[in-house]
């Protein structure tokens, strides 16, 4: 007797796209009152990209899907949902998934966007999985984007350093030989919004001089806090996931977190009882690229080979909300 | 194992520093080199030893080792 084989969703093509602009942080103490030494010693970022003026978070988000539909040898055509996960999108609405949409001539899709701010990637992958096991989609494209430097306080010399823009994307379908999403933990304490947020702009605080005045069109962070909520709700997503499958840390070849910052990636790491050296890390070039940090990592080390076809990797994020979840995938 | 031990051992390991500096009256940032991001580190390692949670606003009070001993022995807690 036969055992009914898992469905499960594999990622069959990668991609991403950083601008061109590089701000270093010795540019940035040209700007507010910091140190390169400061930056690097509290954050493990040594520089980051910034999209031009006219550079918006679709095109961004445009150039890093057709990479990934590229790699994935499939026609823009044939892709049935597109989701976008970013903080920056082009507009309030329409989505940035619809500006996508048009960029690329995926004209059979349908299109939205999704706000779990960084922890948006895995929240989309996740989703686009459901969609793809409830059987009504075949082929999904999962994108990170943002233009972070669009809502970065310049005169903040605590957050203006930590961001950059970027997009990453992978493509879903329906795995044909066990390979996968092999489990997933997500989370989210509605609770604790007010430690990381971008307040302006909504229907709490709509434009207006006095919003301006106030930067509330930037993002906000209590710091101490983030780091501490960050550092334990990823090491338990990330135990939880492997849980849910049996598999333990030593059955992952390679975890990719969210890019924030070198200090949680290395308390993770400490707390995981994993060595460094297994942890995908990008953002001394990047910095942090929020929804688009997971996905720009991971193309990165599947192009340059350290990824291969059959490792598990564990993804792990956190961002505001809170919002964390983790993923294990055989690649 | 005494309250002050285990709280000097915590710093030891976090810091990276000799237990003959971790004298009470030292101070995190000023004298065992540690930045903000370290207290925070040295926060969650109390509270993840003691099984407290220690607020924010009590944390930033907490800038020297005997502040911290002080501190935990006032919530009524042991190693």
């Amino acid at each position: 007797m036969s055992m009914a084989k898992q469905r499960r969703v594999a990622i069959v093509g990668t991609g991403s796209y950083l601008p061109e602009r590089v701000l270093t942080n010795a540019d940035l103490e040209k700007i507010v009152d910091t140190t390169d030494e400061w930056i690097r010693t509290r954050t493990g970022i040594l520089e980051r990209r910034l999209a031009r003026g006219d550079e918006v978070t679709s095109d961004m988000a445009a150039a890093a899907a057709s990479r990934a539909l590229e790699s994935a040898g499939i026609a823009p055509t044939e892709v049935d949902l597109i989701l976008v996960a970013t903080i920056t999108p082009d507009m309030p609405f329409p989505s940035t998934a619809c500006y996508v949409q048009d960029k690329i001539g995926a004209t059979n899709a349908f299109c939205m966007d999704v706000s779990a701010a960084c922890s948006g990637f895995i929240y989309a992958m996740e989703s686009a999985r459901a969609h793809i096991l409830a059987g009504g989609v075949k082929t999904a494209l999962v994108i990170g984007a943002e233009k972070l430097s669009s809502v970065m306080d310049w005169e903040d010399r605590a957050t203006c350093v930590l961001f950059g823009d970027g997009a990453g994307a992978v493509v879903l379908r329906e795995s044909t030989d066990g390979r996968g999403i092999l489990s997933s933990f997500m989370g989210s304490d509605g609770s604790l919004s007010h430690l990381l947020n971008l307040p302006g702009g909504g229907s709490r605080y709509p434009a207006s001089e006095q919003t301006l005045k106030d930067r509330l069109h930037c993002i906000k962070m209590t710091g101490n806090e983030v780091f501490k909520h960050a550092v334990r709700c990823m090491c338990d997503a990330g135990n939880r996931a492997l849980d849910r499958c049996g598999l333990t840390e030593d059955d992952v070849r390679w975890i990719v977190p969210h890019q924030a910052n070198l200090r949680i990636i290395q308390a993770i790491a400490s707390r995981l009882g994993g060595s460094i050296e297994r942890f995908i890390v990008n953002l001394d070039k990047v910095g942090n690229v929020s929804g688009a940090s997971i996905p720009l990592a991971l193309d990165e080390a599947v192009r340059d080979g350290r990824v291969k076809p059959g490792d598990k990797v564990l993804l792990v994020a956190f961002g505001g909300g809170f919002t964390w979840g983790a993923m294990l995938v055989e690649m | 194992m005494a309250i002050e031990d285990k709280v000097k051992e915590i710093i030891v390991e976090q810091l990276g520093v000799n237990a003959d500096q971790v004298k009470p009256e030292a101070s995190f940032i000023e004298d065992l080199g540690a930045d903000s991001l370290d207290t925070v580190e040295l926060v969650m390692a109390f509270e993840e030893e003691f099984g407290a949670e220690i607020p924010d606003e009590d944390a930033e009070k907490l800038t020297t080792v005997g502040a911290v001993i002080e501190y935990l022995k006032g919530k009524g807690l042991s190693a």
